[in-house]
């Protein structure tokens, strides 16, 4: 059984995000970029899903610029065997990804998909549940435990209320959560292995995918900054301010 | 056209999440409810008295006792037609059946909408918070998911609106519930806490959020929250995380207790009405956006909140 996971290199998680001043979004132009954070947990649990037996082969996909190979080359030293880089210089939607990820995913007849719940840039958390609408496939968002099994996948997922557990029949498309694993670091034998693992380069044109958005971003902005308050001396001035002047208690 | 608002409930009242999205709908048109679930008669009836409720749809099935995904989207997809926008709660189970339904429809969507501009035109926090982005949609139908914390909760109308009973699409198959471990619901719920009041790793091990408890009991009930590396830590479960992975609250008034304020929490609690931060360290962060902050060892202060509150 084929693992399909989507990946995309996205701002460093400890990058703090400036606004440009003239309000078309984010600066990347000199940041450290890195795998989505929620992406690694994901190629980490395909991995160790392959060395328990329970999948035979890793395709991590990656759609960008040229510099998306570096976190295609990563997760090919984490563990996956193949890459696929679909080569296109405009920002992704998820509708869009979701719709390229549909394609490959016909053509390489993988039967789980693994990503990231969101990415840590757009914070939309959409192209997973996407996916697995338009494949009329099982979906299990947000796992923090996954263990896969004739024909199915028992899958814990984090909600609001707490966890609850899940079995899905496969195909599915799971999207990972903070907690599911730990990502192992990659170590610099097996970054020198990876260089020898394909990594297909694809056009984004030859997909023969509609990936015109119909949401585009008219500004984007810093948020209304909150001002700090006051610091207060001891317990008793705080109760004091809190009663009498904030009256929130 | 109407806009559909997907309700969230127990299965016996409506989570305030769904007030929240009525809310927001309300700016778009007539607003239209579909509760779902196993047996789910009592919340239809709740948004059915709710303020700018016009229509409740109640659809009652055995697979749809657990809200799973898939057969939630099957009955979405289904109305879709009859309506010019549907709105989703932005909580797990809204993001969950959401990007469903979209996909199944082919349709862009936009998660997170903090505010609506007009019927196209809305505004939603991205780079976890940090950037907000003004997005403009041109499909024919607006899909979204309403942040809880940007809209008011909607109060009865004092009239009640009919509920329609409809049948319910057969099931799918795809999944099934095994279980779920939900934490105690008889007291405050995290996201919808008029007090939270939150721990970080300044609190040393597991058995100090008692302190915190103790400290919600006398503010008259609040409920509790941590940081991730709190919870990391195992002291507390995950659905006590507030932060851009975790919960986004925005109380009347948010206790940081031993927290540095990390932006991924800053993320989840700088809409708090009052914030207070009680921290050790001076030049901890989560000074620039505390109303009050106290400059103390935790360890002493709060025993010392909760004498003066006793």
């Amino acid at each position: 059984m084929k693992a399909l996971v989507a990946i995309k290199h996205s701002i460093n998680a400890y990058v703090k995000p400036t606004v440009k001043t003239d309000g078309s979004g984010v600066d990347l132009s000199t940041v450290k970029m890195s795998m989505n954070p929620f992406d690694e947990i994901a190629v980490e649990e395909a991995v160790r899903l392959k060395e328990a037996g329970k999948i035979s082969e890793i395709i991590v996909v990656s759609i960008g610029k040229a510099n998306v190979t570096e976190s295609l080359r990563k997760a090919l030293g984490m563990g996956a065997d193949r890459g696929i880089h679909v080569l296109t210089d405009e920002d992704m939607y998820p509708l869009a990804v979701a719709r390229i990820l549909k394609v490959l995913l016909e053509k390489e007849g993988a039967n789980i998909v693994l990503m990231g719940k969101q990415s840590i840039d757009g914070d939309n958390n959409q192209a997973s549940q996407m996916l697995s609408g338009m494949m009329g496939w099982s979906q299990a968002m947000f796992a923090s435990k996954v263990e896969i099994d004739d024909g199915k996948a028992e899958v814990t997922r984090e909600v609001d209320g707490g966890l609850e557990t899940i079995s899905v029949k496969l195909p599915t498309v799971i999207s990972t959560d903070l907690r599911l694993n730990e990502p192992r670091n990659v170590t610099l034998p097996n970054l020198m292995k990876a260089k020898q693992k394909p990594i297909e380069e694809v056009a984004l044109i030859d997909l023969n995918v509609g990936t015109q958005s119909k949401v585009s971003v008219l500004k984007v902005e810093e948020p209304v900054a909150r001002t700090g308050g006051i610091k207060v001396d001891n317990v008793a001035e705080l109760v004091q301010k809190l009663k009498e002047e904030a009256r929130v208690i | 056209m109407s806009v559909l608002v997907i309700a969230e409930h127990t299965g016996t009242a409506l989570k305030t999440t769904t007030h929240t999205t009525i809310d927001a709908a309300s700016h778009l048109g007539p607003v239209t409810v579909l509760v779902m679930g196993g047996v789910a008669v009592t919340p239809a009836e709740e948004a059915a008295r709710l303020e700018h409720v016009t229509e409740v749809l109640l659809v009652e099935a055995p697979h749809l006792e657990h809200m799973l995904a898939e057969e939630c989207a099957e009955q979405v997809v289904g109305l879709a037609d009859k309506y010019r926008d549907i709105l989703f709660p932005a909580t797990t189970f809204g993001k969950n059946v959401m990007g469903r339904v979209a996909g199944i429809l082919e349709s862009s969507a936009v998660s997170d909408v903090i505010e609506i501009i007009d019927n196209k035109t809305f505004k939603h926090p991205t780079y976890a918070g940090n950037a907000i982005a003004t997005v403009q949609t041109t499909e024919k139908k607006l899909i979204a998911t309403i942040r809880p914390t940007a809209f008011n909760v909607v109060g009865e109308s004092g009239r009640e609106t009919k509920v329609t009973v409809i049948g319910a699409k057969p099931s799918l198959g795809l999944s099934t519930f095994v279980r779920e471990e939900l934490s105690d619901s008889s007291k405050p719920q995290l996201g919808s806490a008029k007090i939270v009041v939150s721990g970080g790793r300044g609190l040393k091990e597991a058995d100090n959020f008692s302190m915190l408890e103790e400290l919600a009991g006398k503010l008259g009930g609040g409920a509790i929250g941590a940081t991730r590396a709190a919870v990391d830590l195992g002291w507390v479960p995950n659905d006590y995380q507030v932060g851009q992975t975790g919960k986004v609250v925005a109380p009347d008034i948010y206790f940081a207790v031993g927290i540095s304020g990390a932006i991924q929490h800053l993320a989840g609690m700088k809409d708090s009405k009052v914030i207070v931060a009680i921290n050790k360290d001076e030049n901890a962060p989560i000074f620039d956006v505390a109303t009050y902050g106290l400059v103390a060892d935790l360890f002493e202060a709060i025993p010392e909140l909760i004498k003066e509150l006793s």
